[in-house]
């Protein structure tokens, strides 16, 4: 049983918690507001892309160098276990792709800023991309490891439709500019397409799956160390290289924008 | 089985997409930035 000074001293805790949460929440929103002025946003995207793009394009290159010659192969998997560099971050960036552009969805349909729907436009085809690349190298590996190079299996599936859900959103987004929609059907498609996330990863929980359970968490992981350093390499190069092309997509939306508003007041002038 | 013709694979396929996808995405926005541009100085 806690005293009434313990117990006291734990609500003040608790409570400072919450103040710090409610004023990094009000500092996110205010850097949210702040980026949502495309001027601005500009300015920080130009250096920012070919920084972001190198970074990550050297990074990834490196720990794939590393991947294929610095590492001993796996006592059971052999030498295929090296398609695990390329395939964890392709899986990474597919579901973190379709988290970006979520939130960029719910920050449209809450704020309304128009570079909120600009990016989850401009992330989704590089989403789309890492998904489909983790599902072919993922095939690939499972052919010399598992003996097939498809199982219908939940982590397989569930992935597979996450690629087909990115292929829905292109479309519908790119339908939904040209007919001069609001953005606001595809942002809604955007937010009801997290469910798939919770499904692809409790997947090999909830269901007995081919695909092996979690290896690698936060804290700990199952991997050796002397196997596992190059994956932080090619994960951080590859999520840089992410947002290098996010960002290039982005600029790409924002000029076209520019150049559709000028023409359309041309022509009514 | 010889792993390697599977890692090799593996490895080209993410090479090129992720290249495609590079090129594809600058061209993209060089182009779209020097119209835009074009159409400012015009103006």
């Amino acid at each position: 049983m806690l005293g009434n000074g313990q117990a006291v001293a734990l609500h003040i805790a608790a409570i400072r918690k919450w103040i710090l949460v409610a004023k990094l929440g009000r500092a996110a929103r205010n850097v949210l507001h702040a980026l949502a002025n495309p001027t601005r946003f500009l300015k920080l995207a130009r250096p920012l892309t070919p920084l972001f793009f190198w970074v990550g394009t050297a990074l990834a290159l490196f720990g794939a160098w590393a991947g294929l010659t610095q590492t001993p192969p796996d006592y059971l998997q052999g030498e295929s276990v090296r398609i695990l560099y390329i395939h964890v971050p392709a899986a990474w960036l597919g579901m973190g792709g379709w988290s970006g552009v979520a939130v960029a969805s719910l920050v449209y349909l809450i704020w309304r800023h128009p570079l909120a729907s600009i990016a989850a436009r401009a992330v989704a085809p590089a989403g789309a991309l890492f998904a489909i690349l983790c599902l072919i190298t993922g095939s690939i590996w499972g052919r010399p490891t598992w003996g097939t190079w498809w199982e219908w299996d939940g982590r397989l599936t569930s992935m597979l439709l996450l690629f087909f859900v990115y292929l829905a959103y292109i479309a519908l987004a790119r339908a939904d500019a040209d007919r001069g929609g609001d953005g606001r059907v595809p942002a809604l498609f955007g937010v009801a397409g997290t469910v798939l996330l919770p499904i692809i990863r409790y997947s090999v929980v909830w269901w007995n799956t081919l695909h092996q359970g979690q290896s690698i968490g936060l804290t700990s992981s199952k991997i050796d160390a002397s196997m596992l350093w190059p994956l932080w390499f090619t994960l951080f190069g590859f999520t840089f290289f992410f947002a290098g092309i996010a960002l290039m997509r982005m600029r790409t939306l924002l000029a076209q924008a520019k150049v559709e508003a000028r023409m359309k007041r041309m022509a009514q002038s | 089985m010889n792993h390697w013709a599977f890692v090799t694979a593996a490895y080209v396929i993410t090479l090129a997409g992720a290249t495609a996808l590079a090129l594809q995405s600058w061209h993209a926005m060089r182009r779209a930035e020097a119209a835009a541009e074009a159409l400012r100085k015009k103006r």
